[in-house]
């Protein structure tokens, strides 16, 4: 429905859909460096491969089936806008053109997607990743985004416009989702050869927390721009996302200085992210001291989650479900005692004598989009695995990903490899001695 | 002619260097290195997760020197490079059959 543009609104969500694009390269780097050093480039690829994938997928029906009228009930959205069809220069979705929208909400669905290979670290065929990432985000992604993010004045997305469920940055169709969906890749794919035998350490820490140093950046749009306007609710969003991540931050440490003697880097960069993931739904109900509970709640949380994996013994690789799907489902859940009228408008939780009703409607979305994804990842994964091949040879994983998949290798030290090549004939100087006929050269074992 | 080899703690090859020079020891090589012995390498936390690293760090000295030295370089090493704790290294010494400086072309104790 056509309205009038908002010059101040248009300019800041292009500005966040900029700052979201950053965050997919932050995370290749926030995962690339924690993997071991034969696979730092395929799992950079695996995140890059989203970006590019997902934006043709997303033009040609992606958005549409996201941000299309109901279709099945507002189970999903129709094709009417497939190929772009209605989002040209004069299209107005809110107070920004839909262009603008369009592509704001494309950083999303390509950042969820590459959030997922976290989860089959270091064994993954590429192939079968770019063939599970079209039909991931057509399954799963377009489906849980239109229920949340489609929003028709109470006949739009059914979590949002009927449920009343509070989710403003898509603490479900992004954490939540990529965190069950990961769990369930990680049980198709199967755990690593060495998974809790031999050290998996991360290879580069520094690139790791420069990864996270720009999804944090990223996360201002991410959440902030969320609000679609320019104005005291992107404020809120803004300051609350600093805040969450800081004491996230500061959870996890705490943790880990009693736990294990020491405050860790990975556990300060893995705390921020926890913290950002928890206030992504969160960020537009909560006042900053609420905030500052929800980051702490997700960092001491989110600490403890990432240690499942040893004990049950799925190799979550890289802590997608950990971080993401705890994380996400800690944001969803404490938005129902902690969302304040002050900055919702009307809705309460809990403690701001709103009742359990809140609490009741988040649990309900969790319970809703968690289910879904985790069985349809799980289908996908096993038919893709079926029909495609989804894991690499026993062999190959051990040599490393990087030179097989891509013919690469992400460091060259020098010494290592200075000088090796082949050697022309008829390069040898003159006056180098020369081995005499009868002296065969020995067979040289290797 | 004998090499020494020693394999040490790296933050102790200053003290070796230094111990070596005043002994009058003109050349050696150095490379990193990694392993264990009795040390059995040492815990690290990621995540929470610890992870038993048996490869430690070390450096690889590697003196040339004629046969009457070889022991008194092996003491100035032993004494530089002994903190006492479990992880010092290892010393020892091979013969050595010839010896080129390449660019003399100098042979044997002429070219150490």
């Amino acid at each position: 429905m056509p309205g009038d543009i908002n010059g101040a609104d248009t300019a800041w969500v292009l500005i966040s859909a900029a700052l979201v694009m950053l965050m997919i390269p932050g995370l290749a780097l926030f995962y690339g460096g924690m993997v071991r050093v034969k696979n730092v480039l395929n799992m950079l690829m695996m995140s890059l491969s989203c970006l590019a994938v997902v934006t043709v997928v997303w033009v040609a029906y992606g958005y549409s089936l996201a941000f299309g009228p109901d279709a099945f009930g507002g189970l999903i959205g129709t094709l009417r806008y497939a190929g772009m069809a209605g989002v040209g220069v004069t299209d107005v979705t809110g107070t920004i053109p839909t262009p603008v929208f369009a592509a704001f909400q494309l950083m999303f669905a390509a950042i969820t997607a590459a959030l997922l290979s976290g989860s089959i670290a270091d064994r993954a065929r590429f192939s079968g990743w770019i063939v599970f990432v079209v039909i991931w985000s057509s399954l799963v992604y377009f489906p849980v985004a239109h229920w949340v993010f489609y929003s028709a004045h109470g006949h739009g997305g059914w979590i949002v416009d009927r449920l009343h469920a509070i989710d403003l940055a898509g603490g479900t169709v992004v954490e939540l989702n990529s965190g069950v969906s990961g769990l369930a890749l990680a049980l198709v794919l199967g755990p690593r050869v060495g998974f809790r035998r031999d050290p998996m350490r991360p290879h580069n820490l520094p690139l790791v927390v420069l990864g996270a140093g720009l999804l944090w950046f990223g996360w201002f749009g991410f959440n902030a721009g969320s609000a679609l306007a320019s104005g005291g609710l992107a404020g809120v969003a803004f300051l609350n996302t600093q805040v969450a991540a800081s004491t996230a931050v500061l959870g996890w440490l705490a943790v880990e200085k009693r736990r294990d003697g020491h405050a860790t880097t990975l556990g300060a960069v893995s705390g921020a992210v926890a913290g950002l993931v928890a206030i992504t739904p969160s960020c537009g109900s909560v006042n900053p001291l609420g905030a500052l509970v929800i980051g702490l709640v997700a960092g001491v949380v989110c600490s403890y989650a990432v240690g499942w994996k040893f004990r049950f013994g799925y190799d979550d690789s890289l802590d997608v479900a950990g971080l993401h799907g705890v994380g996400g489902v800690v944001g969803m859940l404490l938005i129902g005692f902690l969302a304040t009228a002050a900055v919702t408008g009307s809705a309460r939780g809990l403690l701001y004598g709103g009742g359990f009703g809140q609490l009741g409607r988040q649990t309900v979305a969790v319970l809703a989009v968690g289910s879904y994804s985790f069985a349809l990842t799980w289908l996908i994964a096993k038919a893709v695995d079926r029909f495609v091949g989804f894991r690499v040879a026993r062999d190959d994983e051990l040599a490393g990903l990087d030179l097989l998949v891509h013919g690469e290798t992400a460091y060259d030290l020098g010494l290592q490899t200075a000088g090796v090549g082949h050697r022309l004939p008829g390069r040898h100087e003159s006056g180098t001695p020369t081995r005499p006929a009868d002296r065969p050269i020995a067979e040289q074992p290797h | 002619m004998k090499l020494v080899t020693a394999v040490i703690k790296p933050f102790k090859l200053d003290d070796v260097k230094q111990a070596l020079e005043a002994f009058g020891v003109h050349g050696l090589t150095v490379t990193e290195a990694s392993g264990y012995g009795r040390q059995r390498g040492h815990v690290e936390v990621y995540r929470g997760a610890e992870y038993e690293i048996d490869l430690v760090p070390k450096l690889r000295v590697e003196v040339l020197c004629d046969d009457a030295d070889a022991a008194d370089i092996v003491d100035a090493i032993v004494t530089a490079a002994r903190t006492g704790t479990i992880g010092d290294g290892k010393v020892w010494v091979v013969p050595v059959e010839a010896v080129v400086r390449v660019r003399t072309g100098e042979r044997g104790l002429a070219a150490l």
